[in-house]
């Protein structure tokens, strides 16, 4: 399984994010700059945290029309399997490949700490190796990760199990029903806020994380 | 001939109106540009020599103290002189560090003026070649009842994190500090980590006559130039308006340059790079120019200007950000040109090295500057100022400092020591860092030193930053030594040898002779600790005339340390393991409370001495627990700071989900037991079954060391002294005094 970390200048998790999947899964993975258009070779694209063009505008409102972005909404649709994490997250709901957006933290301050969360939904290709109701630590480090989305758009996402991960007790941005990640309908692209690569071995103060990127390896095995 | 600007004053009035006083330079400093030119300088002239002789640049009234500190050790590549100071960590790699101040520009804007104080510090390790991995803070305020310090902290705490994050360099811990010192001058100190390989180190020099002198970054404005200098009405009327604006940091910007500049060192690009940071390019092209013992040819016609008609003046003083000058071979500019168009960069060749020892500058043709260049740098004058014994210092010696704190209630003083904001959690600032990002951090802010592990090795760097300045403000002579040991002691805690040390010397005005007494006397302290240590201090920061009204800040040196930890297994943290192990207290507890936590919270005010600090005890304890600590026998070692052995017991239970069962027997009152602040003593925990391996270490390297208590399940601290009962308080209840206090003084809203 060869996975792809798209770098977009400002990026800045895209390094920790090649790191974790040669220590978790010691897979082929390699960084793909925002203007490459050919992904034909991956099976799995990660768009990483950062502040892609500095967060100007919106964040991960420029960043969605880089070129990669075209190829990323192309990998989607074939069915290949695009997490984006933190700012990652933000630039899957601007192409559109997520519903809802992210605003800014309801307390308005920058947030990095260590949240549990529940795994909410284990029946899905970035969470089969954990058990559904599961509670997790990943951290976070946010300063717009408040998901909103409609009341319509919510029960859908309820409805169809897509919501993947919420804050277990404290809701540390304000997010709509304390959601911090959720899949599309068809269940190959992954949004999280938390930064799954930041809790891959004890000395980093959580494992949680491997096992996102485990389930991912064994999903695609299995197919 | 040097060429006039019609509209700036000419060489003649500059010197009949003695309008280089406006610049910062005095009678005599402008006499010697005259004997060094052999003509009357022109305005850019006169504004280039103010920037190079400046405190900044030259260091002219501190370099004679400074050369007391020892700077040379087996593992120092790069001293003081650089961008920042180097230090080897072995298998062909090395660490890179610097600490400096932005304090006037965050008392004026607190929100820029911290972002950009972190966005200089990063370009300054960065320059030298090296990979930033870990910034720290280090900063000071008055007191938080008031209105506008907490407008001081709140926005130089987001400017900070603005940057940092952003930029995508972990903010891994750092100390704030309260006290009225501060109240009109605010202390703004950026530190910055970064690896790199021996063979990628890089220097700010240029040489190889021919080369060119490229810029690349963002382009230059009017912002940073000298207000001051523009004040008078004379030359309002005949210009536009040149009020200097704020600079204003683009962290994004940054990121780009950082990342071009790291291909370009990868590619083995260059000759020469220097950040554009104080004094901009004047300050950069000079001192590379400098040390390469070479002539420079500029031409400010190419220089990328955001604004129009800047004069020479203004750009050669302009402090825009995230701007770099490297000096390249021609060969090279191809690919030079094409890394920073990958990163969307602008570029420009705006001159030469040349033969010779002229500095010269043109624009438009004409040459607007032509000055021997090293007189800008070696030949700028040093001061021996005079230094006097202040009367206040006399008068605090006599002060008992004990009696007045006896009598008090010990668990009514432990429950205010835990609210006093110096002391309280500082949760509430250092969650609005990123201290993650880049994933190598092994043990995050609020432990006695951050740790960041060294990727592809098993080694990590432990680093602190410290300075309790009531100490020096009592007795400079020992606070500058408090301040290295403690901070290596805090690294050392995290199972660090202590490498070396980047400081920043935060005082008042050096013309006043009680002021220049505490710079010296702290100096000595500060070399004496890093000359025993074994900690050479590599690099760092003078900020003086830190006053506001006539009032100088406490004098304020600030240690920024970095440690090697060989193996991560021997990562050491503050926090309980588990129940059943023993306490330990290594060092001794002497009636110590002058320049007290305890002290300021009950009276006010300090006075009296500070604790004492022996060396030769310090150096004997930090080797023997580092022995301790590498033999694993140490579950947790916590240094005993400010609030003494009752908030280090307090703050090792917070995180555990265990508490401590401790008896003390002390010939001291129990007020003097449980909060003095004597130096040189540890908190560590063992099992059962090491303690006499532990008592066996201390015999050994002669720590007093006296087993205190027991880690036990309950979540309890439970403090008994000479048989009495004194502390008896529910962890999570303290917990929340403690984690709660900033946040309450901040406001409600903020305290999500």
């Amino acid at each position: 399984m060869r996975f792809a970390v798209a770098t977009f200048p400002g990026s800045n998790c895209d390094l920790d994010c090649v790191h974790a999947v040669e220590d978790v899964l010691g897979a082929p993975v390699s960084t793909v700059w925002h203007q490459q258009t050919d992904l034909d070779e991956f099976d799995a694209i990660i768009l990483p945290g950062g502040f892609s063009y500095g967060d100007y505008l919106r964040t991960g409102a420029l960043a969605r029309f880089s070129p990669v972005m075209e190829s990323v909404v192309a990998a989607a649709k074939q069915g290949k399997l695009v997490i984006g994490i933190c700012n990652g997250f933000q630039i899957l709901c601007e192409v559109g490949l997520l519903p809802g957006a992210l605003m800014a933290n309801d307390h308005l301050q920058f947030r990095c700490a260590t949240p549990e969360l529940v795994v909410e939904n284990a029946d899905t290709p970035f969470t089969q190796d954990y058990q559904s109701g599961e509670q997790i630590q990943i951290p976070i480090a946010h300063g717009e990760g408040n998901y909103y989305c409609d009341e319509q758009t919510l029960q859908e996402l309820e409805e169809n199990r897509q919501i993947l991960f919420r804050y277990n007790s404290e809701n540390p941005n304000g997010s709509t029903a304390g959601i911090a990640g959720i899949i599309n309908r068809a269940g190959n692209v992954l949004g999280m806020m938390p930064h799954p690569e930041r809790a891959i071995v004890d000395w980093m103060g959580s494992a949680d994380g491997a096992k996102i990127f485990t389930s991912m390896l064994r999903n695609w095995e299995e197919r | 001939m040097v060429y006039s600007l019609p509209t700036e004053p000419s060489p003649e009035q500059v010197r009949e109106q003695s309008l280089y006083r406006e610049m910062g330079l005095a009678d005599d400093e402008y006499e010697q540009i005259i004997g060094h030119l052999g003509r009357l300088p022109n305005w850019t002239e006169v504004g280039v020599y103010s920037v190079m002789w400046s405190e900044h640049c030259s260091y002219k009234n501190s370099k004679p103290l400074l050369r007391k500190f020892p700077t040379e050790g087996p593992r120092v590549l790069q001293g003081p002189g650089e961008g920042a100071g180097v230090i080897d960590i072995g298998d062909g790699q090395a660490v890179v560090f610097k600490i400096e101040s932005h304090n006037h520009p965050s008392a004026v804007e607190p929100f820029q003026g911290a972002a950009t104080g972190v966005g200089g510090i990063i370009r300054d390790v960065f320059s030298m070649g090296a990979r930033p991995v870990a910034l720290l803070n280090s900063l000071r305020f008055g007191s938080l009842d008031n209105n506008r310090v907490k407008y001081l902290f709140e926005h130089v705490v987001a400017g900070i994190a603005h940057y940092g994050n952003c930029i995508g360099i972990p903010t891994v811990g750092g100390e704030v500090v309260f006290d009225q010192s501060y109240e009109g001058n605010p202390l703004v100190n950026a530190m910055c980590v970064g690896l790199l390989s021996h063979d990628q180190l890089q220097k700010g020099i240029a040489s190889g006559v021919g080369n060119l002198v490229v810029y690349v970054g963002a382009s230059t404005g009017r912002d940073g130039i000298h207000g001051a200098t523009f004040a008078s009405v004379e030359l309002s009327e005949e210009s536009e308006e040149k009020r200097s604006a704020v600079q204003v940091g683009d962290p994004f910007m940054e990121k780009l340059l950082l990342e071009a500049c790291m291909e370009m060192v990868e590619q083995e690009l260059l000759v020469g790079i220097q950040d554009m940071g104080a004094a901009g390019l004047t300050c950069s092209s000079a001192e590379m120019a400098a040390k390469g013992t070479c002539g420079m040819e500029l031409n400010l016609d190419r220089v990328p200007q955001r604004e129009t008609n800047m004069s020479p003046y203004e750009i050669m003083l302009s402090e825009s950000q995230e701007r770099m000058l490297l000096v390249i071979e021609e060969q090279n500019l191809a690919r030079i040109e094409a890394i920073c168009k990958k990163w969307g960069l602008q570029s420009a060749v705006i001159g030469q090295v040349t033969k010779g020892d002229r500095y010269q500058v043109y624009q438009k043709g004409e040459c607007v500057a032509d000055i021997p260049v090293m007189t800008l740098v070696d030949d700028a004058p040093i001061y021996h100022r005079e230094e006097k014994i202040p009367a206040y210092y006399t008068e605090m010696k006599e002060i008992n400092d004990t009696d007045q704190l006896e009598g008090h209630n010990p668990e009514s003083l432990f429950e205010q020591l835990i609210q006093s904001p110096n002391l309280a959690s500082k949760r509430w600032v250092y969650q609005q860092y990123d201290h993650m990002v880049g994933t190598s951090t092994a043990v995050l802010p609020g432990s006695d030193a951050a740790v960041v592990v060294v990727r592809g090795t098993d080694k990590a760097l432990a680093m602190s930053t410290d300075g309790n300045s009531r100490y020096v403000y009592l007795n400079p002579e020992q606070g500058g030594r408090i301040a290295v040991a403690e901070a290596a002691r805090n690294v050392v805690c995290a199972g660090a040898e202590p490498l070396g040390v980047t400081d920043c010397l935060n005082f008042g005005s050096p013309e006043n002779p009680d002021i220049y007494w505490q710079l010296s006397k702290a100096i000595d302290g500060m070399s004496a600790a890093c000359h025993t240590l074994k900690t050479p201090i590599v690099g760092g920061n003078v900020s003086l005339y830190n006053e506001s009204g006539d009032q100088a800040i406490y004098p304020t040196p600030v240690v920024g340390m970095v440690g090697l930890i060989e193996q991560r297994a021997h990562i050491t943290t503050q926090t309980w393991k588990g129940a059943g192990e023993q306490i330990y207290l290594l060092g001794e507890t002497l009636a110590e409370l002058g320049g007290s936590e305890l002290q300021y919270v009950v009276t006010g005010q300090v006075s009296g001495q500070p604790p004492v600090l022996d060396l030769e005890k310090e150096k004997s304890l930090q080797t023997g627990l580092l022995a301790m600590i590498r033999q694993g026998i140490v579950t947790a070692a916590h240094d005993l700071a400010e609030g003494g052995i009752a908030l280090a017991l307090a703050e090792s239970c917070m995180d555990s989900g265990l508490g401590a069962e401790i008896t003390l027997s002390s010939p001291h009152s129990h007020v003097t037991a449980l909060f003095s602040e004597s130096q040189s003593r540890v908190l560590v925990s063992v099992k059962k079954s090491d303690m006499e391996k532990l008592e066996q270490l201390a015999a050994k390297y002669q720590i007093p060391c006296t087993r205190i208590g027991e880690v036990i399940e309950q979540e309890k601290l439970l403090i008994e002294v000479n048989g009495e009962e004194v502390i008896g308080r529910s962890i999570p209840d303290i917990k929340q005094l403690w984690e709660g206090a900033i946040p309450c003084k901040m406001k409600a809203s903020l305290t999500n």
